[in-house]
């Protein structure tokens, strides 16, 4: 298995806040990397960093290398790596549109314009994110009419739509019922077939169950990274075992 | 030991009597509204036909007609929404999206807030020093409507501003995380979301030109126009305007004309209001549902 992104010596502040302190992480291609931690450890930080998503907010200061297949992505375009790194949020937020509407907005403003591609787009990614049995016949209605697990794999399907090579996904299934989520944890098995998958989680189980590694967050530092049967059945730091039997967090 | 409930009487008394004060707070203001429409209603019977409607004004009250009233006031209003809409919506999308806090952004709006509380004379008087004399546009309805536009632009900007503000943060991260531009996220999903805001801030904002006289006296509108504009250069008069003229009229029958006029303003307000009303639910079922 290669290399898809690598994290050297990362630095973040939030004004004077230091909110992530020298993390280093290596994300593996086609593979579920996890990232555990208590609340407030800065790992929703740390995910927001790899698309460039903390550019949007005043007063962070960013130092340290991300590398996506050897580029490092503050050389990138800040467009075309969101294209390629994709992102699902710990919120439900699809768009005020139709079905049809929100799984085409990513690719329209890449500039798809054929119906008949756009249609085979649909399809495609809302098999992807297998809501495609559900929706199919009501495509054309609102996308909030759907419930809150189903606007969730819209979520998915409207980022495969733009083919990304990574998924972000920041606690995808915490606003989710329990046969939600599970919907959602199948559903990671089948995309890192085809994707590279980096997952914030509060659900310790859900990291066990579906991720290959597993890092563990606290308070702004990596303690530990390794494959995830090693963290969770043989951690070698005292604060890892901690957390994962329970003790705190 | 269980809490003492022994002023169980006063306080039931209490909240009688407090009742009893919200409920004639409200009763009095429907009651002085009842009383302005009552009366203008009833001498305006047998004078609102449908002669009033399609005629122009006359010296004679049984002749006057509020046609070249309307017929302005659509004029006016029409352009001002035609200028006032783009220049207001631009306004509050680079106020809420592009500009950086600080204190020339604080500035800028804090003036904006001001000029919403500027008393229409003023923009009138403004108007009558720039459009009509400095660039020339004489007493026409492009001057009525400029005048009109600088008059409602802050509070359609402060409408927009906060239809804008209102759009969840999630929608424009969800946009932006997929590649989208700042424009595109705009365009997409901010506009699409907050359109209800904006079209109800609007249209309540130009209801406000509709009844506003005092600038157009200022601007040099017109109280007696015997024919119909037919460009943006003619002179005009509007339907408050007309009701101002007529109630200054020495003959006693030009007050019934009056009120004639008033209630088909307010037949105007009210269609507009209820428009308003209409694209609200509408925008809203599709942004909530």
């Amino acid at each position: 298995m290669s290399l898809k992104m690598k994290i050297n010596h990362l630095n973040l502040h939030y004004g004077d806040f230091h909110a992530l302190k020298d993390v280093n992480i290596d994300i593996t291609e086609n593979a579920v990397t996890a990232l555990i931690g208590p609340s407030g450890c800065g790992k929703s930080t740390f995910i927001r960093t790899l698309n460039r998503m903390n550019d949007l907010i005043d007063n962070v200061t960013i130092t340290g290398e991300i590398s996506l297949e050897g580029i490092d992505i503050k050389k990138c375009d800040v467009i075309e790596l969101r294209k390629r790194v994709g992102m699902v949020f710990q919120k439900p937020n699809p768009f005020p549109m139709s079905i049809y509407e929100n799984v085409i907005y990513g690719p329209k403003i890449h500039g798809a314009k054929d119906k008949k591609v756009l249609d085979a787009i649909v399809e495609k990614s809302l098999r992807g994110a297998a809501l495609w049995e559900e929706v199919k016949d009501r495509l054309h209605k609102p996308a909030l009419g759907l419930s809150g697990g189903q606007q969730q794999r819209l979520c998915i399907a409207r980022v495969l739509a733009v083919e990304p090579e990574v998924l972000l996904m920041d606690e995808p299934t915490s606003a989710l019922d329990p046969a939600s989520t599970l919907k959602i944890e199948d559903l990671m098995e089948q995309l890192k077939k085809e994707y590279t998958v980096v997952i914030v989680t509060h659900n310790m189980q859900q990291a066990g169950r579906i991720s290959d590694f597993t890092s563990f967050f606290l308070n702004g530092e990596i303690i530990e990274s390794d494959k995830t049967e090693n963290i969770f059945y043989k951690p070698r730091d005292k604060r890892t075992e901690d957390y994962i039997t329970g003790r705190f967090g | 030991m269980s809490i003492n409930t022994t002023n169980m009487k006063s306080r039931k008394l209490k909240s009688q009597i407090f009742y009893a004060i919200i409920l004639i707070c409200t009763l009095t203001t429907i009651a002085v509204l009842a009383a302005l429409l009552i009366s203008v209603f009833s001498k305006s019977i047998g004078w609102l036909n449908w002669n009033f409607l399609s005629s122009l004004p006359s010296r004679f009250p049984a002749k006057s007609g509020i046609k070249a009233g309307i017929l302005g006031t659509l004029w006016v209003i029409g352009l001002t929404a035609i200028i006032s809409f783009p220049l207001g919506i631009g306004a509050a999308i680079y106020l809420e999206e592009y500009s950086k806090k600080g204190w020339l952004k604080e500035l800028i709006q804090i003036n904006i807030s001001n000029l919403a509380g500027v008393p229409s004379i003023i923009y009138g008087m403004l108007g009558l020093a720039v459009f009509v004399r400095q660039w020339g546009f004489g007493r026409s309805i492009l001057s009525g409507a400029l005048t009109m536009t600088i008059l409602i632009l802050p509070v359609l900007i402060v409408a927009a501003q906060e239809a804008i503000r209102s759009v969840p943060s999630s929608m424009r991260h969800g946009s932006y995380a997929l590649g989208a531009t700042q424009w595109q996220t705009i365009t997409g999903v901010v506009l699409p979301y907050a359109s209800s805001g904006i079209l109800t801030g609007t249209i309540l904002a130009i209801a406000r030109a509709i009844g506003e006289t005092a600038p157009m006296i200022m601007v040099g509108a017109a109280a007696f126009i015997s024919f119909v504009p037919g460009g943006i250069m003619d002179s005009f008069t509007t339907i408050p305007l007309q009701i101002y003229s007529w109630t200054g009229k020495p003959q006693a029958e030009f007050q019934n004309v009056a009120a004639a006029g008033i209630v088909v303003l307010l037949a105007v307000l009210l269609l507009i209001n209820s428009i308003a009303i209409i694209l609200r639910n509408k925008y809203q079922d599709r942004v909530k549902s």
